[in-house]
């Protein structure tokens, strides 16, 4: 049984280029031992049918995040400010493509 | 493939909270009010988000075991690759068992968000404490149950998973979504395997197909979980979105899809009380043996210690490859920083 594993693979988060144009996307994450195992199980777990063209991995206690209990503070100030859109501004019909 | 109604679970050893009756503080109080809302104008939960303790444990739980019967699900197939009829069919049954080990991988990382080990889940399988679904206690007795496998199993299974992409618990949703869009080969394959030995096959293969569905359909109904009258803790996974459509009503479904499939296929089914009901608009069917369910679900169904030494086994015997990576990793990072 695992009581005798010691550790485990760490975790790595994996992001997945769809086609070339297209950012990175992350899609899921794995265990593995080292970078280059998390490439490899990456396109195995990930790839199986030609989802991407290029891999990132990035150990999961590497990614800093935002702190979900400050999304309101931290992301509504943009609320009102909607000048920062093309919309927020009217011009005559015969430049509304601009 | 998929895991039983997580109604199991009351019965798996671990006693099904009731609610949360433990004194809470208004600050937790308001933290509920706000999931609540969330979950009422279906808004999706994410890892870090606050979420009540019962709501994780029952997506643990569930994950998991849904986890386990991805894994579990690859032996009665894993059975028939060296012995699969062609060299197309044996590249077939390969990738759909390696989908199987993919869609584990998947659901194993949505359980880890929550708090919870990859080696916690497995110890609880490798114990017998977690549950994997009943219908892998069955065995594959000849290459037709390969092809049936993908058309029922599979077929029950995706009934049951389409809900779960829209489950209120977001990891586990994204995971739903991308097991569904491979699930749908697996079915197809099943089903076009079978329908090659019905219509180009000799007796003897016609008859072989015939009597895996004889065997194979009682048990798939029974993967939908127990009937909602017996479904204790359905009610609350309904009010968290993490269930959306009940176990009766899936299997009503399910009966009604096959059913027409089966004639396509030129099968019958082993119910003789399985007919269309014009007032209902459902066909009719006889009654699930209950009683082997839960004799399965208790770990006496005719594979259940096989399924459960060969992972076992698996995970023993892959102790040394495991620590010799960790090595390895150890020895490579020393020496980059050197």
């Amino acid at each position: 049984m695992s009581q005798d594993s010691k550790a485990e693979w760490p975790l790595w988060e994996v992001f997945v280029r769809a086609k070339a144009g297209l950012d990175h996307k992350h899609c899921g994450s794995l265990h593995a031992a080292d970078p280059k195992m998390a490439i490899q199980l990456a396109r195995d777990v990930y790839t199986r049918r030609q989802e991407g063209t290029s891999i990132w991995v990035v150990r999961s206690d590497q990614i800093v995040a935002s702190d979900p209990g400050e999304k309101g503070a931290y992301f509504d100030p943009m609320e009102d400010k909607v000048y920062r859109h093309p919309t927020f501004y009217e011009l005559p019909k015969s430049l509304d493509h601009m | 493939m998929y895991t039983q109604a997580m109604d199991t679970m009351g019965k798996d050893g671990t006693p099904s909270e009731k609610g949360d009756k433990t004194l809470r503080s208004a600050d937790e109080l308001a933290h509920q009010a706000t999931f609540d809302e969330r979950i009422d104008a279906g808004d999706f939960i994410e890892a870090k988000d606050w979420m009540p303790e019962h709501y994780r444990k029952t997506l643990v739980r569930q994950i998991s075991q849904h986890a386990h019967s991805e894994i579990v699900g690859m032996l009665p197939e894993g059975n028939w690759i060296t012995r699969a009829p062609t060299l197309k069919r044996k590249a077939i049954l390969l990738a759909k068992v390696q989908d199987e080990a993919g869609h584990g991988l998947y659901l194993y990382s949505a359980a880890e968000t929550l708090g919870t080990s990859r080696d916690q889940m497995l110890d609880a399988l490798h114990t017998g404490k977690a549950k994997y679904s009943s219908i892998f206690n069955y065995p594959t007795l000849t290459w037709a149950d390969m092809g049936v496998i993908g058309w029922l199993v599979d077929g029950a299974a995706i009934m049951n998973q389409v809900p779960l992409c829209r489950c209120s618990y977001a990891p586990y949703a994204r995971a739903m979504v991308r097991i569904c869009r491979e699930e749908s080969f697996h079915q197809r394959q099943g089903f076009e395997s079978l329908l090659t030995m019905m219509t180009k096959g000799t007796d003897a293969q016609r008859a072989m197909v015939q009597d895996a569905v004889n065997r194979w359909w009682w048990p798939s109904l029974m993967m939908f979980g127990p009937p909602d009258s017996e479904s204790p803790n359905s009610e609350q996974s309904m009010r968290w979105g993490i269930k959306r459509i009940s176990n009766d009503e899936l299997r009503q479904k399910f009966v009604d899809a096959t059913v027409e499939q089966a004639k396509v296929l030129g099968v019958t089914m082993p119910d003789p009380l399985l007919k269309w009901n014009e007032q209902r608009q459902h066909h009719d069917f006889g009654e699930i043996d209950w009683n082997e369910f839960w004799q399965v679900v208790g770990g006496e169904g005719p594979c259940n210690k096989e399924r459960l030494a060969a992972r076992v086994k698996a995970w023993d015997d892959g102790a040394w490859v495991r620590d010799a990576a960790l090595a390895h990793a150890a020895k490579q990072s020393i020496k980059e920083a050197a």
